[in-house]
Order: C-alpha cells, then structure tokens, then sequence
C-alpha cells in the first residue's frame, strides 16, 4: 500500500512567535522554520509501516511556497521515498487554508490511490485542526483524528484516539485518513547518510492550477494582535503566606 | 441570523456546562436552533429546551448516532446546514472531529476555536498557541464555527423551547466503534472546573501524582497535567492542559512542577489566579503567575493540603 504524508512548513515550537505592530501578522523575519511536530510524527509512523513490510511507499506532500521543499527533504531523511512540492505561494506569510490544501490533497490522491494518508491533526501556526477531517469528507471516506495508536489490517485500520473523555478505539475501512497525536510515537533523528541520500530522491513540483484547484482564500484576516498580556505576580516566600494570600484575593479556598 | 448549535452529548447525557458555554457565544449570532444527536437522547434534549434563548431543539434520537463517529454525524447535519447562517459547537474533541468534516461538504472555510463573536461575519482566534490573536472575517453562506468554552460563561435555564424529533440520515457505514476506554473518577469535570490543580513532570512518578489529586479533593478542584507528565504515564491523556490539550480558565489554578512551556500556557493562562510551585526560581510559569512559590514541592504540597 502507498501512505501519502501532508507536511507543513512553519515556525519551529521553540520560538517565541512575535506579533508585528502593524497588526499584519508575526514576524517571520530570520525566524526558525520546522517541520509541523504532529506531521514529524506523523512521517515516523509511516516509515514504520514501511519498515514492518505493511507499507510499499511513502509519499510526502507539502503545500505552500518553494521554501517547503526543506521541510520534504527532512521526510525525505527520515525515510519517506519521493516527495511533492505544491508551490501555492510566494509570500512566506501567504497561509493556504485548510479547504484548498484539503482540495489540493484530494486531487493528488485521486491521482496517487494511496490507501492511508497520515497526517497531524493540527498545524501549531493557525492551530486549526480541520485539514484532515475536510479531507476525508472531500474523498468521501473514513476519518479516524487525534490518533495516538495505529493497527492497519487488510482493508481496515484499528485506531487509538484521545479524546476528551479518555480513549476511544475505532475500526475505519480503509482507504482512509487518520490523524496523529503527539503520543503516537517518537521520531526519529535523522542520520547524516540519510540526509545526503534525501537530496537523490524524487522530488516533484507541481501547482495548484495544474490540479485545477483555487486556493483563493476565503477567511479575510483583518487584524493579528497580542495576546492581552498576564501582569507579574509576586513571590511568596511560605506555605503560610500563600495561604493568606489565597484567603484575602480568592474565595474558593 | 439562524444558528445550529450542535449539543455536546457523551453516551447519550448531556455535557450542560460546554453546551451552555457556547450557548453563550451562539446566542450573540442570532436565533439558536439546538441540535441533539445521540442514542437515547431525548432526556438530554429535554434538558437543552430549558436553557435561556433556545428556540427549538431537533432531537436526532438514533443508535448510530450513540458514539457521535464523525462520519454519520457530519451527514445527518449536512441535510439541515443550509437553513442557518451558522453551524456551531464547542472546541471539545467530538464537535471538532466533525464539524471541520461538515464545513468541507458544504464548501465552507472552518472557523475553529473563536474567542471572540464581533458581528455575524468576523470572529477573533487565539493562533500560535495564544501568542497571537487573529480577527478573522468569513463571507461563506453558512458559517462553521468551533467555540473555545473557556472563553465564556454558561448560559442559565427557565425556558421551556419545542422539542422537534430530527428523522435519522443514512449512515455511510464508514467506520465502527468499538470501545471507550473511560476512566471515571468523582472529580469536576476539568473544563468546568473552579479550582484545577495541575501536575508536571517535577512530580516524578505515578504514584507522587497523588500528591496532586489530594490537595485537589482537600478543594474539590479537578485534576490537570502537563504533556510531560502525561507522556510520562503520571497522569492519563485526558487531564492535559494545553495548545493539545484542554484549555481551561478556572478561578484558580495551581501549577505543581510545571515549567511553563508556552503550549502549557496556552491552555490556562486566562485562568483568573494562578499560583506556581517550583523548585527553579528562573522557571517561565512564575511570569504568569500571581502566586509564586519556590519551593520543593514534595515538601509544599502536603503542608499545603495539611493547613487547607
Ligand atoms: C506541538 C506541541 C504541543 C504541545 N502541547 C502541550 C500541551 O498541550 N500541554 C503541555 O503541558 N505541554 C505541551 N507540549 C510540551 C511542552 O513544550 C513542554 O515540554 C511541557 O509542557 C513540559 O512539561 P513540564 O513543565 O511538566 O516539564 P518540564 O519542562 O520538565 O518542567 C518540570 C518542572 O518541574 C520542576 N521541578 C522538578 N522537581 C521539582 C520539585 N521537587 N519541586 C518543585 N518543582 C520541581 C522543575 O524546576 C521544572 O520547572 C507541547 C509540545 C509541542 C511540541
Ligand atoms: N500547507 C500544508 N501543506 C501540507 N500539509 C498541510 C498544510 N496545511 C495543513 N496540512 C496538514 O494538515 C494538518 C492539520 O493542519 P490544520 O488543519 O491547518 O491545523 C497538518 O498537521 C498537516 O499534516
């Protein structure tokens, strides 16, 4: 069977992410790009489907500017085999909204048949968590989200999801789209040869028109602010104080 | 405006406090329709007729609809979405599972998770784990919208709306429950919550963690975690707090042996109070909180629980 993996590009978790006065968005000026940690996750799992011969390829996609293809090659690295580049934007700060990049993966996999697509389950910039479902409604099939353990079968998959109540399991037909949680696994670093052989792999570059998709966006951002900021509290220095404070600002204790 | 709020239902009981939360922020939209899908729900629906500003409830009262899979769900509510302008639900995991699945049938662009309704088109959304704050504008014809809970107050009762039963939609036979696995415990539900008590990796193990849960039951306070002590298998899946987990805002929120990672903060810095327990004076959790206290928390704790 063939995985197909989404991949997005965007400001690595470490960083603290800076509001541009303007109110135009953040700043991503000599800013940290990453690997999307839930779709790094989400890579991993693939390539050990591939390793434990349930998997034949694994393909990774990633929809946005040219610079994506750094995040493909570290897929690429950590054992996926070919690579697509959607190129649907120049602008760095331009986000392809999950309806077009839904509608962009549904016509690459109506190309592609692949019988598992693996993705996360929220890109950590515009956290919005919809991308996976919006697919699997566009290809008419099964959706199994926030996925923290996976058991592919013939013709179905068994699926761990956490979910607010616990864990729920589920058995979806397959093909399908399961989105994966942070404790699906631990990914992998990727080794220094598996690096220079990601430069040799297949790499391909296509376009939203190609696949006759608009990505126009639909969501008009008018602003983008800080936070209202916390004011610094203060230091206590015993349990005693504590308690007196908690006494005279709360009524709950 | 016309609004279907999708009810909050777990194994056919109403979750009163999400549902009327995003009562709340629905009825700043327009005119509530309430669906209730579930298996044996129309106790549950009875219930949702008595909140404030409901204006009828349409009770889908079918077995496939007992486990709220996202597949047959998204159908039933397709078959009604365009006689509303808006299709809502709380940002809990099952109307985020299904709705982003509604809005793609429909053609319409998700709004997940707003914090704020400033007219029937734009809507504010905490983005980047909180450290930014996104006015978004949708001019799709319906709008799907998921509602961050914590971001309002419930809405109270004394109404007494219709109650229409919703005829069943096909069920696509897609994919099959087969198990919950539920731990219960008599605690307050952690998202409606007055008191959290939250635990991170300094707790060291499961079995310190209790440390945690009595301090907790001395208040009546639910138990949270951070993703590290999760991770760590000190606390279940279901008590994290964060960017990935449950955002909360409780009137207190103790933090014991939490750094204060920012997607731990995006889970509960708009909690009214928040107090810190850590041994590290540098940690990041004391930025945001009003209480500090440095301290080793196995010795902090059960003083604290002791004199509480
Ligand atoms: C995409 C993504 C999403 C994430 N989502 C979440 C999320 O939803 N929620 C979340 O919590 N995290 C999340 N994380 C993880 C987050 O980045 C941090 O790794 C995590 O919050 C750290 O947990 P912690 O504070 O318990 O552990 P640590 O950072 O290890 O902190 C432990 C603290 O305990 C203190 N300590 C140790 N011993 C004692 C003692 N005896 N007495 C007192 N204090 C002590 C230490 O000083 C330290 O400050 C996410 C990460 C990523 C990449
Ligand atoms: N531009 C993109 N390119 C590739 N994959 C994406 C893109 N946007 C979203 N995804 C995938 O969809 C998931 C959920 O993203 P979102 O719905 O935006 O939170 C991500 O974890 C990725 O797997």
């Amino acid at each position: 069977m063939k995985v197909l993996v989404p991949v997005k590009r965007v400001i690595d978790y470490n960083v603290k992410v800076r509001v541009r006065p303007d109110g135009s968005g953040v700043d991503l000026a000599n800013v940290k790009m990453s690997i999307n940690p839930f779709d790094e996750i989400a890579v991993e799992e693939a390539v050990r489907l591939k390793e434990a011969g349930k998997a034949e390829e694994v393909i990774v996609i990633s929809v946005g500017v040219p610079q994506a293809q750094t995040v493909l090659r570290t897929a690429l690295a950590l054992g996926a085999d070919r690579a697509i580049l959607v190129h649907a934007a120049d602008d760095p700060h331009t986000d392809i909204e999950p309806l077009a990049v839904a509608k962009i993966l549904k016509a690459v996999a109506d190309e592609e048949k692949p019988t598992l697509i693996l993705m996360g389950k929220q890109a950590i910039d515009n956290d919005l968590n919809a991308t996976g479902q919006m697919l699997a409604a566009l290809m008419g099939c099964a959706q199994a989200t926030f996925a923290s353990g996976l058991e592919v079968g013939e013709g179905s998959a068994t699926v761990v999801r956490e979910v607010d109540g616990g864990l729920q399991v589920v058995k979806v037909g397959l093909p399908c789209v399961v989105t994966v949680d942070l404790r699906m696994n631990e990914p992998r670093y990727p080794s220094l040869p598996n690096i220079q052989r990601a430069k040799r792999k297949p790499f391909a570059t296509i376009t939203p028109e190609e696949l006759g998709v608009d990505v126009a966006p639909r969501l008009e951002i008018l602003e983008t602010v800080e936070p209202p900021e916390r004011k610094a509290g203060e230091i206590v220095n015993s349990v005693d104080e504590l308690l007196e404070k908690l006494r005279e600002e709360t009524e709950v204790v | 405006m016309a609004v279907l709020l999708i009810a909050e239902i777990n194994g056919g009981e109403l979750s009163a406090d999400l549902t009327a939360k995003s009562l709340t922020a629905a009825r700043q939209l327009g005119d509530v329709t309430v669906l209730c899908a579930g298996a044996a729900c129309s106790g549950a629906a009875n219930e949702i007729a008595a909140f404030e500003g409901v204006s009828k409830v349409l009770c889908a009262d079918d077995p496939k609809y007992g486990n709220a899979l996202a597949e047959p769900v998204a159908d039933l509510i397709v078959g009604i979405a365009c006689e509303y302008d808006h299709v809502v639900g709380p940002a809990t995991t099952t109307a985020q599972n299904i709705l982003p699945r509604v809005a793609a049938l429909i053609d319409s662009m998700m709004i997940s998770d707003i914090s704020a309704v400033i007219d029937g088109e734009t809507f504010e959304r905490p983005i980047y784990a909180g450290n930014a704050v996104q006015r978004v504008r949708s001019r799709d014809k319906t709008k799907v919208i998921t509602i961050r809970t914590a971001a309002y107050d419930a809405t109270g009762t004394g109404n007494s709306a219709p109650v229409e039963s919703l005829s069943a939609a096909g069920d696509p036979g897609l994919s099959e429950w087969l198990e919950d696995r539920v731990a219960e415990n008599d605690r307050p539900e952690l998202t409606s919550a007055k008191i959290v008590v939250s635990g991170g990796r300094g707790v060291g193990s499961i079995e310190d963690f209790s440390l945690i849960s009595s301090l907790a039951d001395k208040i009546g306070a639910a138990v949270g975690a951070s993703r590290a002590a999760v991770d760590s298998g000190y606390a279940p899946n279901d008590w994290q707090v964060g960017q990935t987990g449950k955002v909360v805002a409780p009137d207190l929120y103790i933090a014991v042996g939490i750094s204060g990672a920012i997607q731990h903060l995006a889970g509960m810095k708009d909690s009214k109070i928040i107090v810190a327990i850590n041994k590290d004076e540098d940690a990041p959790i004391f930025q945001v909180a009003d209480f500090g206290l440095v301290a080793n928390l196995f010795e902090a704790v059960p003083e604290l629980t002791d004199k509480l």
